[in-house]
């Protein structure tokens, strides 16, 4: 056999199951505050009721794919609307990136559904099969009916709770409380099963049995905010200047009272043993630290414990900490041009969509000439185009509009299939939140002057609320052939 | 090549033991497939043994083995088609019941009619009407509002019913114009008389030499019967306004003179016994919503 070349590393590195221990500090207490809120989000929002008054859905958050209609609270998106949903995506990477400016990976550490979950699922496999130590101690023990009942009461209460988090998804597609009901007596939709399934094992997966695996192979967002950090972003950092060299306790204070250097670190590894990734922060700033923070708790309650002061695992950067042992004072400068630019941008964009949503127009006009015949001769002369005008109202009342045309002497409109009134508009009334195609006929009397082909505008009034909506097309005439 | 079989070994830098094949000194892994995909792999044949047994699958001389639950893909579709059957059934029994006036009444009723009359007018009748009915010479535009036998629902839709001189029709609308120079009733200078006459009628320009006083005896004796004195037509024959701006073969002295010389007698098919009555009235309210319907 020919002898492995030190360079020749293997390419593939097993992974290494990570058994995180609990621990407690602000930092565990906040994740503990963030996944409630964010979870309570999730699961009780669908139940949330929102009047809109007799002909639409009251639930708050309603995405209804049937009717092509997206519901938030006094929000109604139509499909044709879906940038919103852009603005929105929009606003999220400056939102992101701006997070990561000021404090690292913010959201990987405490907002990824992926960590919230992942949290939620550990504390599980926490109540069913001890902490760190017994975990491991159980999982090289041989099978017996303690470690049975342990894990598979685990996997139980996880795959309850996956199949929760399936349940709540399809509630956002349909009346919840309907749905709820359906699938208790099980005459929902197929569709709501196969969702939840999906969901169920997505959830199971990703939570339960991939974890780190997940940030450290599968998210994009590790490599992308790699590139997107700076010098003075704060990240979880281990403060080598006070941490080396490492010496246990006693020694540190043997050295101490000789007047010799000694670190604050006593290398208990709490540390790593509390990482959710199962990695040394005190290897420096890595691709696969998520930022949570845990270990800064985990090394507070071990510098209380020993008297010395916290926060030798804190949010600070690196240069700061080559700053302390040059003999300098830390910097921290938040308000930087990157942070100023992001929350400007965030400013605009949010601007921009409030001030869109705000005059938004609750009608809309679209006007299709006729392909063939492009114009018509009547009888006495006159040349008659026929467009299909498609009106749209957004408002959850029905709405008559008056059709009005311009643009040349004596032209008039009527509208197919409508009803005389005593305007000499003609007026379509258009359902509540819906759309109404009808055949329009515009008539330009004998004897005006026309070319091939001249611009006209459609005009849609609201009878009562005074909105106007318009649509300018071509009116096509034989032109220079008398 | 040196090949050799060695007992397995294991490799140093991966830990991972070897087949024993060896190629040139180049030793290979001994990988095997992953557990989860062998146990999906025989988990697959067993589950196709099953699906031989319940579902049709294997082929044999003139047919093929049936499977035990009896389903059959030509079963899935006379399935749909009938759903779909029903679902027109239903659509198709307000239509039947409904006169054309009602349907037009009717928003519902409109729209479906509107939706198959496209469909029917752009099977049978925009070849020789064109798209959207807009016509061609001799082929009259459907969206105006000039009708030879008439624009309201009733005509509409008999002219579609029996046709236009449709042969092996009774009730087919039957008119004869005469073909007043082939069959030697006018001659030549009388029937260029004519045609400036029927252009003076409709405000044209009039060639300096026409004899118009000629031509408007020669109209009054010859045409005005079925036309009308002042050429404004008579639906009931399917004679033409020949005062409007709107003309089937043309107003020029050349299309006149042989519209007048050989006459013009055009042919619509009766669809009465090709297409079924609801595909005619939903023609009868798409034709008549075109623009025209009177």
């Amino acid at each position: 056999m020919a002898e492995a070349d030190p360079g020749d590393g293997p390419l593939f590195a097993a992974s290494r199951k990570v058994y995180p221990q609990s621990v407690s500090g602000p930092f565990r207490r906040a994740k503990w505050i963030i996944l409630i809120i964010c979870l309570g989000i999730y699961y009780l929002l669908p139940f949330l009721r929102w009047d809109r008054g007799p002909h639409l859905p009251n639930q708050a958050v309603l995405a209804d794919l049937v009717n092509n209609r997206f519901y938030f609270f006094f929000i109604e998106i139509w499909p044709q609307e879906v940038y919103y949903f852009t603005g929105l995506l929009i606003l999220a990477s400056f939102v992101l990136f701006l997070m990561n400016a000021v404090a690292g990976r913010v959201w990987c550490g405490y907002l990824c559904p992926q960590t919230v979950w992942t949290d939620l699922f550990l504390a599980v496999e926490r109540l069913f099969e001890g902490d760190r130590r017994e975990r491991m101690r159980r999982d090289d023990a041989p099978w017996s009916f303690d470690k049975l009942w342990r894990k598979s009461g685990k996997h139980t209460v996880w795959l309850v709770i996956a199949w929760w988090t399936g349940g709540a998804w399809v509630l956002y597609f349909a009346d919840a409380p309907t749905l709820v009901w359906q699938l208790a007596t099980f005459t929902a939709p197929i569709s709501a099963y196969v969702w939840i399934a999906i969901l169920t094992f997505t959830t199971y997966a990703l939570a339960g049995m991939m974890r780190e695996q997940v940030c450290k192979f599968m998210c994009p967002w590790p490599r992308i905010q790699a590139a997107l950090t700076d010098d003075d972003a704060l990240n979880v950092t281990y403060r080598y200047d006070r941490g080396e060299p490492r010496v246990s306790v006693k020694q540190a204070q043997r050295l101490r009272t000789q007047g010799q250097p000694a670190g604050d670190c006593v290398d208990c590894y709490q540390c790593v043993a509390v990482c959710p990734v199962g990695i040394d922060i005190r290897d420096g700033a890595q691709l696969d630290c998520i930022q949570c923070g845990l270990c800064i708790d985990a090394c507070d309650n071990v510098m209380e414990k020993i008297g010395r002061p916290d926060r030798l695992i804190a949010y600070d950067t690196d240069d700061n900490v080559k700053r302390r042992i040059a003999g300098k004072p830390a910097i921290y400068r938040p308000l930087r041009a990157r942070t100023l630019i992001y929350a400007a941008l965030i400013v605009i964009v949010g601007g921009a969509m409030l001030w869109q949503l705000a005059t938004r127009r609750t009608a809309e006009i679209s006007v299709l000439h006729d392909r063939a015949p492009l114009f018509v001769t009547l009888s006495d002369g006159s040349i008659r185009n026929a467009y299909t005008v498609r009106l749209l109202n957004k408002r959850p009342e029905p709405r008559p509009f008056a059709l009005t045309v311009d643009g040349l002497p004596g032209i008039r409109i009527e509208a197919v299939g409508t009803a005389p009134t005593a305007d000499i508009r003609p007026i379509v009334t258009v359902d509540p939140d819906s759309s109404r195609e009808v055949r329009v006929l515009v008539t330009v009397p004998a004897g005006t002057t026309l070319s091939a082909s001249q611009s006209v505008t459609i005009t849609a009034s609201d009878l009562f609320a005074g909105e106007t909506v318009h649509a300018t097309d071509h009116f096509m005439a034989p032109g220079a052939h008398p | 090549m040196d090949q050799r079989q060695d007992a397995p070994q294991i490799d140093a830098v991966t830990g991972q033991s070897t087949t024993g094949h060896e190629w040139d000194g180049i030793q290979e892994l001994n990988t095997p497939l992953p557990r989860w995909w062998l146990g999906i792999f025989y988990a697959t044949i067993v589950w196709s043994v099953g699906y031989w047994i319940v579902y049709p699958a294997w082929p044999l001389l003139t047919d093929a083995t049936k499977g035990v639950i009896g389903y059959a893909s030509r079963a899935d579709i006379s399935a749909d088609m009938a759903q779909l059957k029903a679902q027109r059934a239903v659509q198709a029994a307000g239509m039947a019941d409904a006169t054309p006036e009602q349907i037009k009444a009717d928003p519902a009723l409109f729209q479906i009619a509107m939706a198959q009359g496209k469909a029917a007018f752009g099977d049978n009748c925009a070849a020789c009407h064109g798209v959207g009915g807009a016509g061609a010479k001799g082929y009259p535009n459907l969206n105006d509002d000039d009708w030879l036998w008439g624009g309201s629902l009733e005509a509409i839709g008999q002219t579609i019913r029996h046709g236009i001189r449709a042969t092996g029709n009774d009730e087919t609308r039957v008119s004869q114009m005469p073909a007043f120079g082939r069959d030697g009733m006018l001659k030549r200078d009388e029937i260029n008389a004519v045609a400036n006459h029927v252009r003076e009628l409709a405000g044209l320009s009039t060639e300096p030499k026409a004899n118009l006083a000629l031509g408007r005896k020669l109209f009054a004796d010859n045409c005005a019967a079925c036309h009308g004195d002042a050429g404004k037509g008579n639906k009931d024959m399917g004679a033409p306004n020949l005062t409007d701006a709107i003309s089937l073969y043309g107003m020029d002295m050349a299309s006149l003179t042989e519209t007048i010389a050989n006459s013009r007698n055009g042919v619509m098919p009766a669809w009465g016994g090709r297409l079924d009555e609801t595909t005619i009235k939903a023609l009868t309210v798409y034709v008549h919503s075109l623009g025209g319907g009177q």
